[in-house]
């Protein structure tokens, strides 16, 4: 990767963090959701997104290839950077490192969750359900993993948006960043209210 | 009469390192405590005195400094862990002991000095200046308003310290990020009515190697600068050009200024 291009492939980590990857977790946490109305809500859930045409094909340009590219460049990002909230302790320095240290976990967390079930469905070892989830969510340390998994990717997220509307110069003063890093922490609890709820509701 | 044994002193810790490349150490001081003192007059009397506060002889420390009135950027140095110019720094506002570092962003030359050489060069790349020569007489330029010529003097202030580069985290010896301050100096002028003759050519500029989208907007260097330049409107009003620029690139017909 040349560094002349730099700008553009900083620009397409940006955009493809929010189209596709965002959009896709708030639409696998809302799926998730279904697990609060029972067992069977949430297997007629998952058969149906199983079932859609060009599944594989979805995952692939949607959700595969994206999330690589997101993942791979970000992981450079966050080794380049040298954290200094010793002496510059604003809430932005904070939420700068944190975003790196959720990117970084979230990298370890969805290698594991997508080895664990996607790819266990893949080998035709083990069927994508809510008897799957409720069996992993039963070891309380699988379910503290998950919690954190699921908290950091609404994190990273939320932050990424606010990232998002700087990096493309939409939100440019001092108060239109102030009234968006507002309305990123509202888009982070709720997202973590639906997540963790959906968890929850396997235990 | 007050007595040696009486006098107030200031403790002082210095990040020494003799040559460029050999390894810093600590070393530290002992000065008399007189009042107004600033960093720059404590650095003097050890320079007077080189002393440690083991009692050993040791070699004066070396520093930068020009206009001791916070206006050309030399002194600058960690105090306490926050980069900021010695000359404005005053012992009485200063916890002690007082530390200081150079700016480890900057390749070290010897003790507090540091070759800021990076910063010019990058003013040099992003063209940070108004051409007006030619083979002939241009003439005069379109007039500025007088409201954009009281904001771009806010811009203007800039005095190349490298405080932001040293706080921001993205910039260090191993990224090629040049850093808030010559980011702004594309905004200033590129605000210039004749200075945005050329504006393409900068843009274009801090979209290549070491640019503007190295930033990740940990906003540390608004907080350090000395100058209260609005470095992070800066950078997201560029974000803003440099968006519109790359699909004029791509899309546009020709690659003139507007």
């Amino acid at each position: 990767m040349s560094k002349d291009r730099e700008f553009y492939w900083r620009r397409l980590h940006s955009l493809l963090g929010i189209i596709p990857v965002g959009l896709f977790l708030t639409q696998h946490l809302v799926v998730n959701h279904f697990a609060t109305r029972g067992e069977e809500s949430f297997n007629a859930a998952t058969h149906f997104m199983e079932s859609l045409p060009f599944k594989i094909f979805l995952e692939i340009f949607v959700i595969f290839l994206p999330l690589m590219f997101h993942a791979f460049y970000g992981v450079y990002i966050a080794f380049t950077a040298k954290n200094n909230t010793k002496n510059f302790g604003t809430l932005r320095n904070y939420l700068f490192v944190l975003q790196r240290f959720t990117g970084i976990f979230l990298v370890v967390f969805i290698v594991w969750h997508v080895f664990e079930t996607r790819f266990q469905a893949a080998i035709g070892a083990k069927e994508v359900n809510f008897n799957m989830m409720a069996e992993i969510l039963s070891n309380p340390w699988m379910l503290g993993f998950y919690i954190v998994g699921v908290i950091s990717a609404t994190f990273h997220l939320a932050n990424g948006i606010w990232s998002f509307l700087v990096s493309w110069g939409i939100t440019q003063s001092a108060q239109s960043q102030k009234i968006a890093t507002y309305v990123t922490l509202v888009i982070f609890l709720a997202l973590s209210v639906v997540g963790v709820q959906a968890l929850l509701a396997f235990v | 009469m007050v007595t040696a044994t009486e006098t107030k002193k200031v403790q002082i810790e210095i990040f020494r390192q003799d040559t460029p490349e050999s390894t810093p150490y600590w070393e530290k001081f002992e000065v008399n405590y007189r009042p107004n003192m600033n960093v720059i007059s404590a650095l003097m009397e050890i320079r007077q005195n080189p002393i440690n506060v083991d009692g050993k002889a040791t070699t004066p420390v070396a520093w930068d400094m020009s206009c001791l009135e916070e206006v050309c950027g030399a002194c600058s140095m960690v105090i306490n862990g926050r980069p900021r110019q010695s000359c404005s720094a005053l012992i009485d506002q200063l916890t002690q002991p007082i530390q200081l570092a150079p700016m480890k962003t900057f390749p070290v030359v010897r003790d507090l000095q540091v070759d800021r050489t990076r910063m010019f060069d990058s003013l040099k790349k992003v063209k940070a200046w108004v051409p007006i020569d030619g083979t002939y007489d241009l003439g005069e330029g379109p007039r500025m308003p007088e409201r954009k010529r009281q904001w771009a003097y806010e811009l203007s202030k800039c005095m190349t310290c490298g405080v932001c580069l040293e706080a921001c985290p993205n910039v260090s010896s191993g990224s090629s990020f040049m850093g808030p301050a010559p980011l702004s100096q594309v905004r200033l002028f590129n605000a210039h009515p004749t200075g945005s003759m050329n504006k393409d050519e900068r843009l274009n500029e801090i979209m290549g190697d070491g640019g503007l989208a190295n930033c990740g907007n940990a906003q540390n260097c608004v907080v350090a600068c000395p100058k209260g330049i609005p470095l992070t409107t800066s950078i997201a009003a560029l974000n803003r050009d440099t968006t519109v620029q790359m699909f004029k690139n791509f899309f546009g017909s020709d690659h003139m200024v507007d």
